[in-house]
């Protein structure tokens, strides 16, 4: 694993009105590493995310994104359209984001959008069908076919992206995301909903794109068979802040983490008396709610 | 809606006397009553009459609809088709002289109303067992949407030859021929409109606005600066996107009905001000409106019998003899030339990548973002195409009419052109053209309905948005398919050869 | 000063007038989440059914003026909201789960058949009433001669809209309806699930909406004492715009951004120009919506990702 930096989270603090929902968070996600960020449900997971590809502006704190090719992007000032189109990011969505009524095919070209707006002349060459934009727009639909390929929807290529079952649609967005040829991948739970089957699938597609792609991927999960799994490096958030941080195994054994997801800490809060009596009536009470 | 629940009689009795009573204590008021203006103060006068008799009508269809739904399809078509056929025969004829003619057309269309469900109805209950024919039987206007979808590529060519073709064709008067003016011009408008509204999915309720700003560019253009049709076309054009670019910048960010609002204000307000006159040349004529519109020429040469000192009238040129129509022809053919680019130009647009992103943002704004398309930038091209190609019609429409003032430009016309998209189902070329003829041709035709053409604008847009929220055509074909594209690079060498 | 007071006391009736059409903007903003765009034409029945209500009143020879209001203001209510629950009930219910342009379009063609229909049956001319109330109390004279006037009817007026903004905000705070309404307006479906009678709650918003808008249109027609089919229009367009200054789906903020908006356009019109105070009105929308689109009482709007 070449643990070269691609992106620096520094110090990242978001808040709303009087809510911090993410608080001081700094870690590093390596190139050609598969990053994941796990924590409790409230955490500031997606919040996180979202700072991160533009949606809201971090109130305190510095994202740093560093390419291949030594270029490097302030994410935090850029405008959220940009981080794609010019830092590389991509992302997928909590709840899936695909064009329903637009082809499979449309969808990914849609992704490729600034490339083939560039060869089309922003749309005056387009318009006369010259052969630039004829053939920028064929190595489009190749690339496109190459993703289709790998999640294996070439034969639904031309069918509504809204009639494909959940389980692909989730994969769809995946190579929607690869589209743009991005440097980073961000995944926002891609394993929610999946059977285990499809989560196999997900791994396998993921470690591909980690491989062969060679780029870094970033990703929220709950499913610990993803996660611990898949992942090259963890980092574990509880209400806003980083309370781990390190490899699967490393993170597994960390007490501070068994504490967030176990709700020891509450248990401290309540007087001991108390706290025992609800542990004799109901085993696992406390915490529970998370 | 209705219920499919098989009901007893009584029920249905009952369930339409509550309508009745209902449509009674709405009716009451304002149908029940008339205001009549006398030379000193306003006077009523009763109209209980007619407004039971409405009452009644509505009452008597929905019993007969939810005796319809029952079973009784066949019993209802009985009692409705030959009112319907005979109301038809009336206005064509007018067999009996009507006292009241709008409670007589009330009753027509219920009677059509239920007689069209009613025989939805009996072919549902006669294909009771066959599977297939069930499952088209109550779709007999889904059938005609797919239908127009399939011929749609046959349809296209035989109505631009019709078009070409239409001034020379035995029927076509001057008045035929004008009436084809006007049906193209919003056409036009349509299909301009459709490229916002129905591609990009902005709301844009102030489209008027750059068909107002068109017009009168090409009024000061000509008039002022003394260009041609020709010269001052593109300028007008390019005047309108600029507005548009202009109106859309600020507000495009904003969530779909509050962009619907704000160009709806922005609409008015560009009216007041022209109404208002401000000192900017002719602009100045305010209400007065600007007439005198120099007529456009063909190649130099001018439609009139006497051409001024210098210019050749079109009809000694060509040895014909001078004649009204000639112009008329001439301005048909230019609209229609008009209509065409419009036309070649939205189709296109749709498969280059602007096209997919306005599309893809009408779908999903926050998804564009993530792929990294500038939504604003893409929905301020939108909103410029639309408002150049209601700029050229704008044009037109000031070199067609002669004269323009504010009030040819109110919400009433933008709201005309909506519905005409939203009629021909959002996004579809061919029903633009199908609801054009329609709502603006229709009304020519039948001038003594005019009085009722926005109540029946209206209440289509109500109608057709519950029934069909995505518009009587509303077809979509991919803008490009795999099967159809052929591979660029060899399959051995994968355009992601790099990343092995 | 005179003058100014003056230009107040005429800006705060204006304004009473459309913090009440534009009440029902946004409740059914809040609930529905769409622009009602025929509440101008309900507001506009309004006023017509005021018009009728007086008529017939006079026909049977009841003349007592305060007995008159009461009827007038009885009636219209009830006509009007019977309206508003119809076009409710025929135009919307259907599209509640459709695109959320499909609800517009369908409102902007309510709106379109409401004035042509009203058009049709009534007359295209303006309906014109001698005063009912009239008369009014000279508040001061300036040295220059100018007197202020406080009309009786712009007693009647603000005091009217006093009361029913008053009893209407304790309906939506405190009565079983009013948490009903507002549990919809949270999640409709979680509402629905815990046995709240989702249908009939928007129907009852939509006719207390029409309500308030009746009594605007009634008040409309006293004071200026002309009502035609067009006139819910423009009404409609400021009332929205007060909605959205307020901050849309807050009933304070409609209540405030009204008597704004009535402000506004009066003090235009008193100190710089008649021709251009629907412009002045236009103006503010847009601005408000670019510059604060939550508007003045509204809550911010967190995009959810």
């Amino acid at each position: 694993m070449s643990e070269k930096q691609l992106l620096k989270v520094e110090h990242v603090t978001m808040r709303f009105g009087g809510l911090v929902a993410v608080d001081d968070v700094s870690f590093d996600a390596g190139d050609r590493a598969i990053t994941a960020v796990i924590g409790p449900n409230g955490a500031g997971k997606t919040t996180l995310f979202n700072c991160l590809t533009g949606f809201y502006k971090p109130t305190v704190g510095r994202l740093l994104l560093t390419t291949a090719d030594g270029g490097e992007h302030l994410l935090e000032r850029m405008d959220g359209y940009r981080i794609p189109q010019v830092a590389r990011v991509a992302r997928t969505f909590q709840n899936i984001r695909l064009f329903p009524r637009m082809s499979v095919l449309e969808n990914l070209l849609i992704a490729q959008h600034n490339k083939l707006m560039r060869a089309s002349g922003f749309t005056v060459l387009g318009l006369f069908g010259l052969p630039i934009y004829r053939h920028a727009e064929s190595k489009a639909v190749d690339l496109a076919r190459y993703w289709l390929e790998r999640i294996g929807l070439v034969d639904r290529a031309d069918d509504d992206a809204g009639t494909l079952p959940y389980g692909d649609q989730r994969r769809l967005e995946i190579a929607r995301a690869m589209c743009t040829e991005p440097c980073l991948l961000c995944l926002d739970e891609p394993a929610a909903g999946l059977n285990p089957r499809e989560t196999d699938e997900l791994n396998q597609l993921l470690v591909f794109i980690r491989d062969h792609e060679k780029i870094g991927l970033l990703l929220i999960e709950h499913d610990m068979a993803v996660v611990m799994k898949i992942s090259d490096h963890v980092i574990v958030l509880d209400h806003g802040a980083k309370i781990s941080d390190g490899t699967p195994d490393a993170v597994k054994n960390d007490p501070a983490v068994i504490r967030a997801y176990l709700g020891a800490e509450e248990d401290e809060e309540l007087p001991p008396e108390v706290a025992s009596d609800l542990v004799s009536i109901a085993p696992g009470a406390i915490g529970g709610t998370h | 809606m209705q219920n499919e629940k098989i009901r007893s009689f009584p029920e249905m009795v009952k369930d339409a006397v509550i309508v009745g009573a209902v449509s009674a204590a709405l009716a009451l008021p304002l149908v029940g009553f008339k205001t009549v203006d006398r030379t000193t103060q306003i006077e009523l006068e009763f109209r209980f009459g007619e407004m039971f008799y409405a009452v009644a009508v509505i009452a008597i269809g929905r019993l007969l609809l939810s005796l319809t739904a029952a079973g009784k399809a066949r019993a209802v078509l009985f009692i409705t088709a030959p009112l319907s056929i005979l109301g038809l025969l009336e206005y064509a004829f007018e067999l009996v002289p009507m006292e009241w003619p709008e409670l007589a057309g009330l009753t027509w269309l219920a009677a059509t109303i239920i007689a069209i469900r009613a025989w939805v109805f009996t072919r549902r209950d006669k294909a009771a067992d066959d599977a297939v024919a069930r499952a088209t039987a109550g779709l007999p206007v889904a059938a005609v949407v797919t239908l127009f979808s399939r011929f749609g590529k046959f349809l296209g060519p035989a109505a631009a030859a019709f078009a070409i073709l239409m001034p020379f064709l035995p029927f076509a008067d001057q008045r035929m021929v004008d009436i084809g003016i006007l049906i193209l011009t919003y056409i036009m408008l349509g299909w301009g409109l459709n490229v916002v509204v129905g591609l990009a999915g902005l709301l844009d309720l102030g489209y008027v606005a750059f068909y107002a700003v068109g017009a009168y560019a090409y009024a000061l253009l000509s008039l002022e600066v003394g260009l041609n049709f020709w010269e001052a076309l593109p300028l007008a054009g390019a005047c309108a996107a600029t507005f548009g670019i202009l109106l859309g910048f600020p507000v495009l960010r904003l969530r779909g009905d509050y962009l619907a609002i704000v160009t709806l204000g922005f609409g008015e307000m560009i009216r007041l001000v022209l109404l208002n006159g401000p000192d900017f040349g002719l602009l100045a004529n305010g209400a007065k409106g600007i007439g005198d519109i120099p007529r456009p020429s063909f190649f130099g040469m001018e439609f009139t019998a006497a051409p001024k000192p210098g210019a050749v009238a079109f009809s000694d040129y060509f040895g014909l003899d001078f004649s009204p129509i000639q112009r008329v022809i001439y301005l048909y053919y230019i609209i229609l030339l008009l209509a065409f680019i419009t036309n070649w130009f939205t189709l296109r647009i749709r498969k280059l990548p602007i096209g997919r992103a306005w599309e893809a943002l009408r779908e999903d704004e926050i998804a564009c973002r993530a792929l990294g398309i500038n939504p604003r930038n893409t929905k301020l091209t939108a909103f410029a195409i639309g408002a150049m190609f209601a700029g050229f019609a704008g044009s037109f429409f000031a070199t067609r009419q002669g004269f323009i003032s504010p009030e040819s430009f109110n919400f009433m016309e933008s709201a005309v052109i909506l519905a005409i998209v939203v009629l021909g189902g959002m996004g579809s070329q061919v029903g633009v053209v199908l609801a054009a003829i329609v709502l603006i041709g229709g009304p020519e035709w039948f001038r003594d309905l005019a009085a009722f053409r926005m109540l029946a604008f209206g209440g289509l847009m109500v109608a057709v948005m519950v029934w069909r929220p995505q518009g009587l055509l509303a077809h979509r074909e991919p803008t490009i398919k795999l099967a159809r594209s052929p591979r660029e690079t060899p399959v051995a060498v994968s355009v992601r050869e790099k990343a092995t | 000063m005179e003058y100014f007071l003056q230009q107040l006391i005429n800006g705060l009736t204006l304004g009473a007038m459309f913090g009440l059409i534009a009440i029902g903007y946004t409740m059914v903003y809040g609930i529905l989440g769409m622009v009602n765009f025929a509440h101008g034409e309900i507001f506009m029945i309004g006023g017509f059914v005021s018009v009728i209500t007086f008529l017939v009143l006079g026909y049977l020879g009841l003349t007592w003026v305060p007995l008159v209001l009461v009827i007038m203001l009885l009636t219209t209510m009830f006509f009007t909201s019977l309206h508003g629950w119809a076009v409710e009930r025929l135009g919307y219910r259907a599209l509640r789960n459709s695109n959320r342009l499909a609800p517009l379009i369908s409102a902007i063609g309510m709106s379109i058949f409401l004035q042509n229909y009203v058009q049709l049956l009534q007359g295209a001319r303006n309906k014109a009433l001698k005063p009912i109330v009239s008369g009014g109390v000279e508040l001061m004279t300036s040295a220059s001669g100018f007197t202020v006037k406080l009309g009786y009817m712009q007693v009647v007026i603000v005091a009217v809209t006093t009361v029913l903004m008053a009893g209407f905000s304790l309906l939506i705070a405190r009565t079983s309806l009013g948490r009903q309404q507002r549990a919809c307006e949270q999640d409709m479906k979680m509402a629905r699930l815990l046995g709240v009678n989702v249908d009939r709650t928007i129907s009852l918003t939509f006719v207390m909406g029409a309500a308030l808008a009746a009594v605007a249109g009634l008040t409309w027609l006293m004071y200026y004492g002309i009502i035609d089919f067009y006139v819910g229009f423009l009404a409609g367009i400021k009332a929205f715009s007060a909605a959205v200054l307020g901050g849309i789906g807050s009933l304070p903020g409609a209540m405030l951004g009204g008597l704004l908006i009535g402000l506004i356009e009066v003090f235009y019109s008193a100190y710089f120009s008649t021709e251009y105070k629907d412009v002045a009105a236009f103006a503010i929308l847009v601005m408000v919506l670019i510059f604060r689109p939550t508007g003045l009482l509204g809550k911010p709007d967190i995009e959810k990702v």
